[in-house]
């Protein structure tokens, strides 16, 4: 028997052994960025990118449409010669807003796939959890869909770029138009519980510190938002700021009619889409057992955005987006989230036809600061050498009852920090001035 | 005519033999395909848990995604916080984190049966990674924790990927704990835990102490989920809220019912279910270029069908199914034998 136990005690330190090789700390192993090998995903005629998006779960009520809007483009963009030649190749991967399905699906589109760059991965809970991965292979990492702080930091990731107006520059915004706009009137907040509602209180703070008479959170998985708005009905809030996703936001309007709290609410970009949240309230409402007008319970609500919206029909970008959309997705509703994938897949197409005809994953980054990103957004991009951030502002709007939406406040731009907010430099160029194609 | 061997010993044997083979395996396929095995690893271990407690000792567990939370959060933090610690010392502490709360879980499960019981356990799959809302300071809120395991011996680096290296760990620790179950459930304990299941009061009367088998059960099972848990924080470098929905306790479950609840051998089936179906129908449902609503949900419905399909057919799951037909391989039908 001696012997045998013998044996055992062998296998299992040698198990131990092999498994203690190396102490679990944080430092990351050496990366293999910029080989200067072919760049993966290019050939002559064609370049496949990639993104992971919520097609199913929590987040896919109105985010599911986004990766629709942008193949829609692709599409456009391949039927009239492609960029410089290639044809993109567009591969949506779901993730279902779950952040271990995320790194898988991104480590498949990297190491399957062999993605040549990563474009519009949505969610900060999700994103988070791969840009260091995507950092390391190299890989680079355009135009996030999420407005968290945490894409522009040149050091860390250097091959991350945003896209959204991030959420302080937003707060800034909001908070400015509040303290010129409503002055000495109480403020309540209903924000995100994660970087959304960090990020933004650090912007409005600096505007409307003294006016908010409650702050409330709320967790994406508890659909109830009661508690939260009888909290800010009670504390006389009567003006209402919802840093929500569009879910929310459409829960926070019914809650209020069934409390009986009438406050005048602002809505940041990511829940202001009028055409998504018509449709959530109403369904919202029909799934309780009631029927609800979406436009009248719309009238009147206040909204920052940062692109050209689907109501302000004189838009020449506008114009260009729904005629895409009638010739590709028609069966589609014509909405912002549509436009929000639309405009990210043609700042793409910019990035890509600014790399070049040589195209290697160095230059496509660079293309990002080169200044030659311009066009659908309402503001510039803040791009440059030392920030990656997207998005410098925002327009304030209200909804109008007839649906359609009213300029309150021209954009404005401001920056992360203590820096004034003033009025945008306007040097959009129309659509036609823009030569993407070819 | 040799003595034959302790089964602890040919089980290591086995486990040896198994840990050579999966190697072979990496070894000829490609970093991404090595990913995937290594995930089929780490639920293998969470059914495997799973079916110790519902398979053998008959405690329907709703929640043991919540266990999967806690060894992935354990390893996160220890990454995180102490990081001169050796991954297999990590992963050891989420055993015994993963332990720990189903001691707890378990003593207060002991006293409820069938459909209270799973609703108990579904609560805490509910409940529990709202913790990490509780705490932002400490777990990151819905963001979650996000970090880069370096567990790879520095001579390795480069030569091996590191998924396929990730993969090696993960088959190490889980064919480990294998061995752990398969003695326990092929020894005394099984057999108690069996005749709690098939009949309390005989068993009581046999001298079983059946509350304390039944909390013995779901230590044993939670630790499984505190390790599989760990090993996905030690593959993703992730441990956030949003992957510990409920959704994930059922599939186990469901994974364990496809696979067989009978044997440890139906976990395997079940884990690989989870991962392959996934992404056969994820493939399938891309051939056929639906309309994008359609296409998005198209997988999930397919593995419903296939799950009723399967239940239906094989009522004992795929174990059920393949040794039905190991039976017929070995032992011909009678008509075969040429009874008339």
């Amino acid at each position: 028997m001696r012997s045998r136990r013998s044996v055992t005690a062998i296998a299992l330190t040698c198990a131990l052994v092999l498994a203690a090789c190396g102490g679990a700390g944080e430092t990351p192993a050496a990366g293999n960025a910029d080989k200067g090998e072919p760049a993966p995903g290019v050939t002559d005629t064609s370049v496949l990118i990639g993104t992971h998006q919520p097609l199913t779960g929590p987040a896919a009520p109105g985010y599911g449409k986004i990766s629709v809007g942008a193949k829609a483009v692709y599409s456009y963009i391949n039927d009239n010669g492609g960029i410089n030649g290639r044809k993109i190749d567009y591969k949506v991967e779901d993730d279902g807003y779950n952040p271990t399905k995320t790194v898988e699906v991104v480590k498949k589109l990297v190491l399957q796939d062999k993605i040549f760059a990563m474009v519009g991965g949505l969610g900060t809970p999700t994103h988070s959890k791969v840009v260091e991965y995507l950092n390391t292979e190299g890989v680079p990492d355009l135009l996030v869909s999420s407005g968290a702080l945490m894409w522009d930091d040149v050091a860390k990731a250097p091959k991350t770029f945003g896209y959204q107006v991030d959420y302080t520059r937003e707060g800034k915004i909001q908070g400015q138009y509040i303290k010129d706009n409503f002055a000495g009137k109480k403020v309540g907040l209903l924000v995100q519980g994660d970087d959304v509602g960090t990020d933004t209180q650090k912007g409005l703070d600096q505007f409307v510190k003294d006016q908010i008479v409650s702050r409330q959170t709320y967790d994406p998985a508890n659909t109830d938002v009661t508690p939260q708005l009888s909290a800010l009905q009670a504390a006389g809030a009567e003006i209402v700021v919802c840093e929500c996703i569009p879910a929310f936001t459409a829960l926070t309007i019914l809650t209020s009619l069934k409390i009986g709290f009438k406050a005048q609410l602002v809505v940041s970009s990511i829940g202001a889409d009028p055409a998504t949240l018509t449709g959530l309230v109403e369904q919202f409402a029909k799934q309780g057992g009631s029927q609800v007008s979406g436009a009248a319970l719309l009238t009147g609500i206040i909204g920052t955005r940062y692109l050209p919206s689907v109501r302000s029909g004189e838009d020449p970008w506008t114009t260009f987006f729904k005629q895409i959309h009638d010739k590709y997705i028609p069966d589609e509703a014509f909405t912002d989230t549509l436009v929000f994938g639309m405009v990210q897949a043609y700042t793409f197409g910019q990035a890509l036809k600014a790399a070049g005809k040589d195209l290697t994953r160095q230059k496509l980054v660079d293309a990002m600061y080169s200044g030659e990103l311009k066009g659908p957004g309402l503001t510039p991009f803040a791009f440059s050498k030392d920030s990656h951030a997207g998005y410098t502002g925002a327009l304030v709007f209200q909804i109008a009852a007839d649906g359609s939406v009213k300029t309150l406040q021209e954009a404005k731009t401001t920056d992360r920090d203590n820096g004034p907010v003033q009025d945008a430099k306007s040097d959009r160029p129309k659509p036609e001035e823009v030569k993407l194609v070819g | 005519m040799t003595t034959r061997l302790p089964p602890l010993v040919l089980h290591l044997l086995a486990a040896l033999a198994c840990l050579v083979l999966l190697v072979l395996l990496t070894l000829v396929t490609d970093p991404f395909t090595n990913l995937r095995i290594a995930t089929v690893g780490y639920y293998l271990i969470a059914v495997a848990g799973l079916a110790l407690l519902t398979g053998f000792n008959g405690q329907v567990s709703l929640g043991h995604g919540a266990f999967m939370f806690i060894g992935a959060y354990t390893v996160a933090l220890l990454v995180k916080r102490v990081p001169a610690f050796p991954i297999w010392v990590d992963l050891l502490l989420a055993v015994v984190a993963g332990g720990l709360a189903g001691l707890l879980a378990g003593a207060a499960a002991a006293r409820l049966h069938g459909p209270y019981l799973a609703g108990a356990t579904l609560a805490l799959a509910v409940g529990l990674p709202a913790v990490a809302q509780r705490f932002p300071d400490l777990f990151a809120g819905s963001n979650g924790l996000s970090f880069t395991v370096n567990s790879q011996p520095a001579g390795l680096v480069g030569v091996v990927p590191a998924t396929r290296w990730q993969a090696w760990i993960v088959w190490l620790a889980v064919l480990l704990a294998l061995v752990v179950l398969v003695n326990l459930a092929r020894g005394r304990l099984g057999r108690t835990l069996r005749a709690v299941r098939d009949d309390e009061v005989a068993a009581s009367l046999a001298g079983v102490h059946v509350g304390r088998t039944k909390i013995l059960a779901f230590l044993i099972s939670s630790a499984c989920g505190g390790l599989a848990g760990g090993l996905q924080a030690f593959l993703l470098g992730t441990a956030a809220p949003g992957s510990f929905t409920p959704a994930l306790s059922l599939s186990l479950l469901a994974a364990l019912v496809l696979g067989g609840l009978g044997s440890l051998w139906g976990a395997l089936w079940g884990a690989i279910a989870l991962v392959y179906f996934q992404v056969w129908t994820d493939d399938f449902a891309e051939l056929l270029s639906l309309r994008s609503d359609i296409a998005d949900n198209l997988p999930l419905a397919l593995y419903g069908v296939v799950l009723i399909v399967i239940v239906l057919a094989f009522p004992a799951g795929i174990q059920g199914g393949v040794r039905k037909l190991w039976v017929r391989v070995r032992r011909p039908a009678p008509s075969q034998r040429g009874e008339k």
